[in-house]
């Protein structure tokens, strides 16, 4: 406990001394947060400052190994460093697929030579990656997807569409699940690695209900994909034609954070900030309306009291291996709700699409962009599926 | 503080599942007190075990004799009671009665507190006047006379009011009756002459009373805490029983929803386990996140009250109202997916659905505490 609390002060002024001012606004729009890789600008001095500083503390994944770009925190420090830079309203000085998905992966699956290569890369920020999961016919039967790898002896030649590639249009490179053996439906699959600059990739935006364009539609071209990039760091994470093992842990981490159950203001209460709202815009609420934000934020309380009880249980293997499936389903649901509450509190001002007043139609672009969050990453009806079968063990589940 | 139980809460969790299953089961206790109508609506009996057990003064200073635990180890006992739908004193004495003489005299300790730490004495609380939960208001008077008090009004749904050794009762003392100040807790002997009791049995066959209180006189050492500074007592025994009561509905909302899962397991219909249909597995899929989200709730709360902290308050009005929206849930759906057999006297599962709605009452249903919560978070 005194090692936590010394370990509390000197992060205190470590973050004191080295998160600037502007790091500390909440972030507005998606300029704000840095995504990192080899295109990346910074939109200041201070993200670049905040940056580096994090970078040479290995504070960008503060609780994975020194040797791998981390800070090699414990678990209780992670959570000390989480709520001293909550206490300051730090931003994460870098957010990315490599952390959050990539990373853990490689963690669990990679060989010595990838975790040094490419977690260092992903810590330090310089290259962005992205996910290759669904295609146009695999969404919620992931595992039926046909991008194929032809085996080609020292390389494979890819073909095919992957769909819903985030931000596929901004990444450097691709964690991909490719069909190897097209006898066997789980255990035909890689999961691998390779460089969207490679020829005979290509991207194509898709364009949302809400006007953005935050996915990609990812085609394969004869695409060339050397099975190693040098000495113990194979081009695939575990073994080949066992990616589904892979991309299945994978899922378990996306659905975490799908889910917000690390916290964030995604998950208190809204209903004061909600009466203030309306009385900036000359209104009050209506009783019913105060009625469901006050039933909205018991929900909402609650779900944050089971986020951080699931972390603290993840920390020591406590939680259930498919109870990240059911922080999807609560937490995105949940936001759905308070998508629609805020629109309600916002009335006709709220229906605005490009004015000045709404920062270009944020209330509607966001509510229209939780639609999507009970789709992606397994919908509820999955995770509702696995709950039964893994959790409740009901049969033929 | 992490989220879960510690080792000595997790043994005490292992061993409160298993008296309680053995000693406290619905046959056992329930039906078996309900079937020959008696007048308690619980077994002395068991309510002895649970004193050697140490489960009465848990929440009773070591200083009083008792196990100075916190409201997570209450919480504990409680939601095995909830599993098994025991009928017992223990919320209202151990928790209720234990927290409000946290604050009496030591003369007033010592008058009760053995009897309660020996499983002898059951204790009872009066705080509704109307048939709905409504603390602010309190109209029921003491009057001072001599070196006493003489105490008028009526009091409803005083749960174990009948068999009570004592009942701490809220009365007012000053002001008029919406006022937050002005109000005295008093522990009203079960002699004291001028009190008279109304015995009702409940829905879920547990007993209550409507009690009125004409001019009974009490003796100034019957008053609990401070003369006109009580609203700061029966906001702690409030605060306290509400996460009782928490705990105790998401032991009946994981009893009811264990019940249900395990039918789905067994039922057949169309030549199939019904626990294969779809339709059926959602449907449990969404009670289990509920109910996982209510206990977590409730254990935060468990948690900030042992801590002291400011926002007790707010996550206790969050559980109660969470637990009692999730216990519905849990009730109504297990009856529905049971089908018939759900709708018999004979299964247990009615019985689960009774006492949720009593205990979702007690201390304020969901409505009422979730406009707690608004009104805590100012809106």
């Amino acid at each position: 406990m005194a090692d936590l609390d010394t370990f509390r002060s000197e992060t205190r002024s470590w973050l004191e001394a080295n998160c600037p001012a502007e790091m500390r606004e909440p972030v507005r729009d998606e300029s704000d947060i840095y995504w990192g890789g080899r295109r990346a600008t910074f939109k200041n001095d201070a993200q670049k400052a905040w940056l580096e500083a994090c970078v040479a503390k290995g504070y960008t994944v503060p609780a994975w190994p020194k040797a791998y770009g981390g800070a090699g925190l414990s678990p209780a420090e992670a959570k000390v460093l989480r709520e001293e830079m909550g206490r300051i309203g730090a931003r994460p000085p870098l957010s990315s697929f490599g952390i959050w998905m990539l990373g853990p992966a490689l963690l669990h699956f990679g060989t010595e030579g990838q975790k040094q290569r490419f977690l260092n890369e992903i810590a330090r920020g310089e290259i962005r990656w992205c996910q290759g999961y669904s295609e146009p016919g695999s969404g919620s039967d992931l595992v039926s997807l046909q991008t194929f790898g032809e085996d080609k002896g020292d390389h494979w030649v890819v073909n095919g569409q992957k769909v819903w590639t985030s931000y596929a249009d901004h990444a450097d490179w691709i964690f991909c699940l490719v069909r190897t053996d097209k006898a066997d439906k789980y255990q035909g699959i890689t999961f691998m690695l390779f460089d969207m600059a490679s020829e005979g990739v290509a991207t194509k935006p898709i364009l949302l209900i809400s006007g953005n364009s935050p996915f990609c539609e990812t085609f394969f071209d004869n695409v060339a994909v050397p099975k190693s990039y040098g000495d113990d760091c194979p081009a695939y994470v575990g073994q080949i034609n066992r990616g589904w093992d892979v991309a299945k842990y994978l899922l378990g981490h996306e659905r975490e954070m799908i889910s917000g159950a690390d916290g964030g203001d995604r998950t208190a209460g809204i209903g004061a900030a909600m009466k203030r709202h309306s009385a900036k815009l000359g209104d009050e609420l209506d009783p019913v309306l105060r009625a469901e934000l006050a039933m909205f934020d018991v929900d909402a309380l609650a779900y944050t009291a089971m986020g951080e009880k699931f972390l603290d249980e993840i920390k020591v293997g406590k939680a259930h291996p498919a109870q990240p499936n059911m922080m999807k389903y609560a937490g995105t649901e949940l936001n759905k709700r308070r998508h629609e509450l805020m629109m309600a509190v916002g009335g006709s001002r709220s229906l605005e699409w490009d004015s000045e007043e709404t920062e270009g139609g944020k209330p509607s672009r966001t509510w229209l962009r939780t639609k999507a969050n009970s789709i992606e990453g397994g919908t509820s009806e999955v995770m509702l599926n696995v709950i039964a079968k893994r959790i409740l063990d009901l049969p033929g589940a | 503080m992490p989220l879960y139980h510690n080792e000595d809460q997790a043994m005490l969790a292992d061993t409160a599942r298993g008296f309680i299953a053995e000693e406290g089961n619905i046959a056992k206790q329930l039906r078996h007190w309900r079937d020959r109508n008696c007048k308690d609506g619980f077994g002395h009996g068991l309510w002895k075990q649970m004193a050697e057990m140490g489960f009465t003064g848990m929440l009773v200073d070591e200083s009083d004799g008792g196990l100075g635990m916190g409201h997570v180890e209450a919480g504990i006992v409680l939601e095995e009671i909830g599993r098994n739908l025991t009928p017992s004193p223990f919320l209202t004495s151990s928790v209720l009665a234990a927290t409000a003489l946290k604050h009496g005299t030591d003369d007033l300790k010592g008058r009760y507190l053995p009897g309660l730490i020996a499983g002898d004495s059951v204790f009872a609380v009066a705080i509704d006047e109307t048939a709905k939960h409504r603390p602010s208001r309190i109209t029921t008077r003491a009057e001072k006379s001599g070196n006493g008090f003489k105490l008028s009004g009526a009091k409803s749904f005083v749960i174990h009011g009948g068999s009570a050794d004592m009942i701490v009762v809220a009365a007012r003392t000053s002001g008029s009756d919406e006022d937050a100040d002005g109000i005295t807790l008093f522990a009203v002997p079960k002699d004291a002459s001028g009190m008279s009791h109304d015995v009702v049995r409940l829905v879920d066959s547990s007993m209550a009373t409507h009690t009125k209180f004409d001019a009974v006189e009490l003796d100034g050492d019957a008053v609990i805490g401070e003369i006109d500074g009580g609203r700061a007592v029966l906001d702690a025994m409030l605060l306290a029983g509400r996460v009782g009561a928490a705990a105790e509905g998401v032991g009946v909302a994981r009893g009811a929803m264990d019940m249900t899962v395990d039918y789905l397991k067994q039922r057949k219909q169309f030549g199939k386990l019904i626990g294969e249909f779809q339709a059926l597995q959602h449907r449990a899929s969404h009670l289990y996140s509920e109910v996982e989200i209510a206990r977590a709730a409730t254990i935060k709360a468990q948690q900030l009250l042992d801590g002291g902290s400011a926002h007790a308050d707010l996550m206790a009005s969050v559980a109660k109202a969470k637990v009692a929206k999730t216990a519905r849930l849990a009730v109504q759906e297990g009856v529905q997916m049971h089908g018939g057999i759900g709708m018999t006297d004979e299964y247990d599962l009615g019985l689960y659905m009774k006492r949720d709605r009593a205990l979702a009452e007690f201390l304020g249903d969901a409505y009422f505490h979730a406009n707690r919560v608004a009104e805590l978070s100012g809106y």
